[in-house]
């Protein structure tokens, strides 16, 4: 029990520092800090303690047993995510400081606390759907997450970002409505929203099968997997460079954790058919959207485009992990190893073309020039993040493609293992094609502005942890397995 | 009995049919943002089905489905606040772009 209240604090450690935020908001980014430093310790005493003990953290909210109460539980997969979107939040917390500076100017102090505010309003969203066990505390969950996201993206307040912000909510409100009304069928069908219960009492019918269809597609709108994506690219382009660090890296990432906890823990054995449409979805993400990235001339817009792409991977392991173990299958292992090294080479990414925008006063690709001497850091940042999008070695982005490749080839799925290899080599084409302009010599009459060292090294961290999972042995990771496999 | 909790059920499928059509076709985001309260209000009604046909003997309704409900219509009413602040915003910076076109063509 005792090392259950890590979670509770692990969701209330960002509503404290919103309330403190509330009361001295002329020290809001430090009071941002300091609650991501703590939430960065929770989140590593609670992998310490998963990994440790080898089984998953449970607690019950009020000592109410579900289903009538809500269960929180940290198993190998929630206690990963919460370490990764710590480490995420925090480094893109520090590279932040500069561009949301908190001043006494009344004018331009609203979007330095907005944006420290949202920051743990994401944190706290992004917990609690790592964490929750009940369907509906997960709706709401994800409602926070929209709530934070979307006001995140028109921080500046231009006419485009407001326009892109407002499409980004009602892609995201219908995608909800949508998780709502099979949330509604699968209570009237089994009378609880636990997923433990759930489990244990679901039958293979055609209520139950059309209800987590209509989840499914609700979340992949939020997920922003082909053809639900249209909303990402203009969001996450016109955010600025921290706030889209975040909403690539972490927050289309929590839509799909809870597609991976309906179809794997729900509804182990769902439909081979199903399964395949899911990854015709992932492939089409994987293959027409690298290819739009490759045509695209703003560098923001191309790293948004090249989201999609890698969202697309994570679709392709619903083939890619039958048997009764799904959690010990190599597609499964990759595809959560891909989620994990491209929230921090796509985090570093958007920090880095942050730094470049900044110091280019543009971020046309075509005239980066002359780029690579006045911010050495931020292009090797991004040129490390770039190899474990493509997938070389050593990068935790080479390590889930070769798994998935494996997997591929050795459950006889042709056409998955042609869409990897495929998008590997047009990913090499955008990531090399900016590299190329960045690196060339600066042309006469070019200025760069200066960017301190301080500055470019969050988005060198990131990368850099991006290339050490690529050190991660390439078998099924066994903490994925904790708390997986035995019904409670 | 029977009938009207049948007879709820097939209202809340035809609200959520009319507000998907709706987000569907409707070009305009204010449009837009009206259809997904229709659909809502239909996943709502079909909980209230929920609610009246899970209910034991003597009471008149499972509790369960009409917290969830209460709290599905805060979250939707915060949404729909989000969304209207975001339009009007968006109108005021079209309108000052608008005039801030016609000065310089002056």
């Amino acid at each position: 029990m005792s090392a259950g209240v890590l979670l509770v604090l692990a969701l209330t450690w960002p509503v404290a520092g919103l309330l403190a935020m509330l009361v001295a908001a002329r020290h809001a980014e430090r009071i941002a800090l300091a609650s991501i430093a703590a939430g960065c310790l929770v989140a590593a005493a609670t992998l310490a303690s998963v990994a440790g003990e080898g089984r998953a953290l449970d607690y019950v909210v009020g000592g109410w047993l579900p289903p009538l109460g809500l269960a929180l539980r940290a198993d190998g997969l929630a206690a990963m995510l919460l370490a990764m979107s710590a480490a995420i939040l925090g480094l893109v917390a520090l590279s932040a400081r500069s561009a949301f500076a908190v001043t006494d100017d009344p004018a331009q102090a609203r979007a330095p606390f907005a944006f420290w505010a949202l920051l743990l309003g994401l944190a706290c969203a992004l917990n609690l759907v790592f964490l929750g066990q009940d369907l509906f505390s997960l709706f709401v969950g994800l409602e926070l997450l929209t709530f934070s996201a979307v006001p995140l993206v028109c921080l500046d307040g231009k006419r485009e970002t407001l326009a892109a912000a407002l499409r980004y909510l009602l892609f995201a409100l219908v995608g909800s409505a949508f998780y709502l009304l099979g949330t509604a069928l699968l209570y009237g069908a089994y009378g609880t929203l636990d997923l433990a219960s759930l489990r244990l009492v679901v039958r293979d019918d055609a209520s139950t099968a059309l209800a987590v269809a209509l989840m499914i597609v609700g979340l992949m709108a939020k997920t922003a997997v082909f053809p639900l994506h249209l909303w990402l690219p203009p969001a996450h382009a016109g955010a600025p460079a921290a706030a889209s660090a975040v909403l690539s890296a972490l927050v289309v990432k929590a839509p799909f954790v809870l597609i991976l906890r309906l179809w794997f823990e729900v509804l182990p054995g769902a439909g081979a058919f199903a399964g395949e449409l899911l990854a015709a979805c992932g492939a089409a993400s994987v293959i027409v959207c690298s290819v739009v990235a490759l045509r695209q001339q703003r560098l923001k817009l191309m790293i948004a485009y090249s989201t999609v792409a890698q969202i697309g991977y994570l679709f392709l392991i619903f083939p890619l992990s039958p048997g009764p173990d799904p959690f010990g299958s190599l597609g499964l292992n990759g595809g959560v190893l891909q989620l994990l090294s491209h929230g921090f080479a796509k985090a570093a990414m958007f920090v880095a073309a942050g730094v470049l925008a900044e110091a280019a006063g543009h971020d046309r690709i075509a005239d980066l020039a002359g780029a690579g001497r006045a911010a050495p850091l931020s292009v090797a940042a991004f040129g490390l993040a770039a190899l474990s999008l493509v997938g070389l070695p050593p990068s935790g982005g080479f390590n889930a493609k070769v798994m998935l490749l494996s997997a591929a080839v050795a459950l006889d799925q042709w056409w998955i293992a042609l869409t990897i290899l495929a998008g590997g080599l047009i990913a090499a084409g955008y990531a090399f094609r900016v590299l190329e302009r960045a690196m060339a010599p600066a042309p006469e009459g070019c200025s760069f502005g200066e960017v301190t060292l301080r500055r470019q090294s969050a988005a060198l961290a990131l990368a850099f942890v991006a290339l050490a999972l690529g050190f991660v042995p390439l078998q099924p990771i066994g903490l994925l397995s904790i708390g997986q496999g035995v019904s409670p | 009995m029977t009938g009207s909790v049948t007879l709820f059920g097939l209202a809340g499928a035809g609200l959520v049919g009319l507000g998907l059509y709706g987000i569907i076709v409707q070009g305009k985001p204010l449009r837009r943002l009206l259809s997904f309260n229709v659909l809502g209000a239909g996943i709502f009604l079909l909980f209230g089905v929920a609610a009246r046909r899970g209910a034991a003997l003597g009471l008149g309704g499972d509790p369960v489905p009409q917290a969830i409900v209460i709290t599905g219509i805060v979250v939707a009413f915060c949404a729909s606040a989000l969304a209207v602040a975001l339009m009007m915003r968006l109108e005021a910076v079209e309108d000052d772009t608008a005039e801030g076109d016609e000065g310089t063509a002056l």
